[in-house]
C-alpha cells in the first residue's frame, strides 16, 4: 500500500496509524521517498539513516500489531536540528569543528520523543552553531526555502523549518536563541513556537548562549506543536534550569479551542514594532489583515509600548556573544572534533580554533571576548544586563495591558541568497523576534498570509508571559482556523 | 564606552585562541569596528540603580538527590578524541616547552 504524506500533519499521521490505513514501514518510506526526490534541491538535510528509520519503523508496527504501541504517535518521523544529540548519530552543528563527532547518548527531548514512538530522522542543516538568520552559514551546504529555491529558508533553524514545509518530515525540532525557530518558519509557512525559557531541557542541546537557548518544535499547525511540546516538555533533573512545572495537556486545550473565538481576549499591538522603518509593505499587510482577522474573532486590540525594544538587538548581541565564548571555548581539538596537528599544545589550540570554525562563528566569539574582556565588562556586558532588566519589564508592563501581544515576525520575507552579505544588516532581520529571549516569555509564529509579489508566506507572531504557553497556543489555533488564506504548502 | 572602546582583533583573537590569517584579520577588524558601533548606542540609556538580568528565570540553590548513578563509559567518551591512547587517555601534544618526550 502507498500513502501520500505530502501536507500530511502529526495529527492525520496518528489517525491513519491508528485506523490502519498505513504502516508506520509505508509512512516512513513514504517521507523517504519525498527526501529522495526533493532534497537534492532544497538540501535540508546532512544526514539521514535510512536504515535505522526503517529498523525504527519495523519495532513500532511490531509494538502496534500487538496491541502496544507506545503512544498514539509510535511510528511518526520528526526531523533533528543538527545541535540537539541523537546517539549513535553525528552532531556537528553545521561545523567543521565537530563534523567527525558522533553522540554517544540522547538528548533529553529526543530520549522523551523515543519514548512515545517517534522516530528521530536525519540530521538537519543549521548556521554553524546556531549563529545566523539565513542558514548560508553552514559549513556544509546551503539550504534552499521550498516556497522559492533562489531564497534562503531563514535561520538557524533552517533545515527543520524547509524539511517540514517541503514535506520531507511531518515536524521537526529547532532551537531559538534569538528568532532561531520563529523567523525559519515565518519565511517557509509554518507554525514554530518557542517554549518559556526553561520549559524544555537542553541536555544535549549544543549550548550557544545557555540563558537564552530553547528548543521547540517547527510544525505544519498548532496542534501538532502543541503535541511536540507535551511530548519534549516537562521538568529534567539533568539540566537545572528546567522548571519543575507540567508539560502535558496543551494539545487538549489546542483540541477543545477549535470552536471558540477570541471573546473577551486583549491583544496588544506594540506601537514600536508597527511604527518602525523597515517594515515592508507586503509584511505590513499581512500583518494588519491578521489583526483584521483577530478582531473579528471578538478580541479587543490595545496599544501597547515596549519603549525599550529599539535597543534588543545591541542587548542581544552583548550577552548572547558573551556567553557564546564561553561555551565555545571548549571546542579546541582536544577531547572531540577535529584537531589541527601542531608540535605544542597552544598552537594546537590556535590552529584547530582557526580552522574549525567559519567567519561568523570567529566574529560572536571575538565580540564575546571583547565584551568580557578586562576594562569593557561594566561598560558593555554589565550594562547589557541592566538593559535586559528595562526589556522584561517593557513585557511586563504590556502584559498588565493585555493577554498576548501580536507583532510581526520579520521585517521582510524571506530574501535571496547572499542578499544580506553584511554581517550587521543580517543581524537587524531579527528585530521583532529577538526581545522575547531576553525576557524569557514564550512566542509562536504562525503563517498569516502570502506577498502578493513575490508568492512567498508571511508569518504573524503571537507572544504571552512567561507559563502561559496554553493560551498562547489557543490563540494561536484560534486564528488559525480563521485566517483568510487557509493553506500554507509550497508548490514543490 | 565611546573613543576608548576601540577594539584590536589581533589582540583578542590571541585571548580566544583563534589563529587569524592576515586576510581574516583585517576583513574581521572591519566587521567588528562596524558591530561596536552599533552595540554602543546603549551608552544613551541611563541604567543608574537597575539590577542587571543574568538569567530569564532566576532559579537558584538547584539541588539533585545525592544518588550513584552509572557514568557513561570511558571508551564510549573517548571515541570522539581526536588523539587517544588505546583508547584509555586522551593523547596531547607536548604541554611544556623544552626535551622532547620520551
Amino acid at each position: 500500500m502507498s500513502i501520500d504524506t505530502k501536507k500530511m500533519t502529526v495529527a492525520q499521521a496518528a489517525d491513519a496509524l491508528a485506523a490502519g490505513t498505513c504502516t508506520a514501514a509505508e509512512l516512513c518510506q513514504s517521507y523517504l521517498n519525498r527526501v529522495k526526490s526533493v532534497d537534492g534541491q532544497v538540501k535540508a538535510f546532512l544526514k539521514i539513516d535510512e536504515a535505522d528509520i526503517m529498523a525504527r519503523a519495523g519495532e513500532s508496527d511490531k509494538r502496534r500489531a500487538a496491541g502496544r504501541p507506545l503512544s498514539p504517535y509510535d511510528g511518526i518521523p520528526i526531523g533533528i536540528k543538527d545541535c540537539i544529540v541523537t546517539q549513535g548519530q553525528t552532531c556537528s552543528c553545521a561545523s567543521k569543528i565537530l563534523e567527525p563527532v558522533v553522540s554517544p547518548y540522547d538528548s533529553t527531548v529526543v530520549a522523551r520523543l523515543k519514548a512515545k514512538g517517534f522516530i528521530p530522522t536525519g540530521r538537519l542543516n543549521m548556521d554553524e552553531f546556531a549563529m545566523g538568520s539565513s542558514c548560508e552559514n553552514s559549513a556544509f551546504q546551503k539550504t534552499a526555502n521550498p516556497w522559492d529555491l533562489n531564497c534562503v529558508p531563514g535561520g538557524s533553524s533552517g533545515g527543520s523549518a524547509a524539511s517540514v514545509a517541503a514535506s520531507e518530515v511531518p515536524v521537526s525540532l529547532g532551537s531559538d536563541t534569538g528568532g532561531s525557530i520563529r523567523q525559519p518558519a515565518a519565511f517557509c509557512g509554518i507554525v514554530g513556537l518557542k517554549p518559556t525559557y526553561g520549559r524544555v531541557s537542553r541536555y544535549g542541546l549544543v549550548a550557544f548562549a545557555s540563558s537564552l537557548d530553547q528548543i521547540g518544535p517547527m510544525a505544519h499547525d498548532v496542534l501538532d506543536a502543541a503535541i511536540i511540546l507535551d511530548t519534549i516538555g516537562g521538568h529534567d533533573p539533568k539540566d537545572s534550569t528546567s522548571l519543575p512545572s507540567p508539560c502535558q495537556s496543551f494539545a487538549d486545550a489546542v483540541r477543545a479551542a477549535g470552536n471558540e473565538t477570541l471573546k473577551g481576549l486583549k491583544i496588544g499591538l506594540p506601537k514600536e514594532y508597527f511604527n518602525g522603518e523597515g517594515l515592508t509593505p507586503s509584511v505590513k499587510q499581512a500583518i494588519d489583515q491578521a489583526v483584521e482577522t483577530v478582531k473579528k474573532l471578538g478580541a479587543e486590540t490595545v496599544e501597547v509600548s515596549l519603549p525599550h525594544a529599539k535597543y534588543a538587538i545591541a542587548t542581544y548581541y552583548i550577552i548572547a556573544t558573551a556567553e557564546a565564548s564561553a561555551n565555545l571555548a571548549r571546542f579546541d581539538g582536544i577531547r572531540y572534533g577535529a584537531r589541527a596537528e601542531s608540535p605544542d599544545l597552544i598552537q594546537t589550540y590556535f590552529k584547530s580554533r582557526g580552522k574549525g570554525f567559519g567567519d561568523e562563528v570567529k566574529r560572536r566569539i571575538l565580540l564575546g571576548t571583547y565584551v568580557l574582556s578586562s576594562g569593557y565588562y561594566d561598560a558593555y556586558y554589565l550594562r547589557a544586563q541592566k538593559v535586559r532588566t528595562l526589556i522584561r519589564q517593557d513585557f511586563e508592563n504590556a502584559g498588565t495591558q493585555c493577554d498576548v501581544i501580536l507583532t510581526p515576525v520579520t521585517p521582510t520575507t524571506a530574501f535571496k541568497f547572499g542578499e544580506k552579505s553584511d554581517p550587521l544588516q543580517m543581524y537587524l532581520a531579527d528585530i521583532f523576534t529577538i526581545a522575547l529571549n531576553l525576557a524569557g516569555n514564550c512566542g509562536i509564529s504562525v503563517p498569516a498570509g502570502i506577498c502578493p509579489e513575490s508568492g512567498l508566506p508571511v508569518g504573524v507572531q503571537f507572544i504571552a508571559p512567561a507559563m502561559q504557553e496554553e493560551k498562547l497556543l489557543k490563540v494561536a489555533r484560534i486564528f488559525e482556523l480563521n485566517r483568510q488564506v487557509r493553506e500554507f504548502f509550497p508548490d514543490l | 564606552m565611546g573613543a576608548n572602546s576601540s577594539i584590536d582583533v589581533g589582540y583578542i583573537a590571541g585571548l580566544a585562541r583563534i589563529e587569524l590569517d592576515p586576510a581574516d584579520k583585517e576583513r574581521l577588524q572591519h566587521d567588528m569596528e562596524a558591530i561596536i558601533g552599533y552595540i554602543e548606542q546603549l551608552s544613551e540609556l541611563n541604567v543608574d540603580g537597575i539590577e542587571p538580568t543574568a538569567h530569564a528565570v532566576p532559579m537558584t540553590n538547584v539541588w539533585r538527590e545525592d544518588r550513584a548513578g552509572v557514568p557513561f563509559g570511558r571508551k564510549a567518551m573517548l571515541a570522539n578524541a581526536p588523539a587517544t591512547i588505546d583508547g584509555e587517555l586522551l593523547k596531547v601534544p607536548q604541554v611544556l616547552p623544552g626535551e622532547g618526550m620520551a
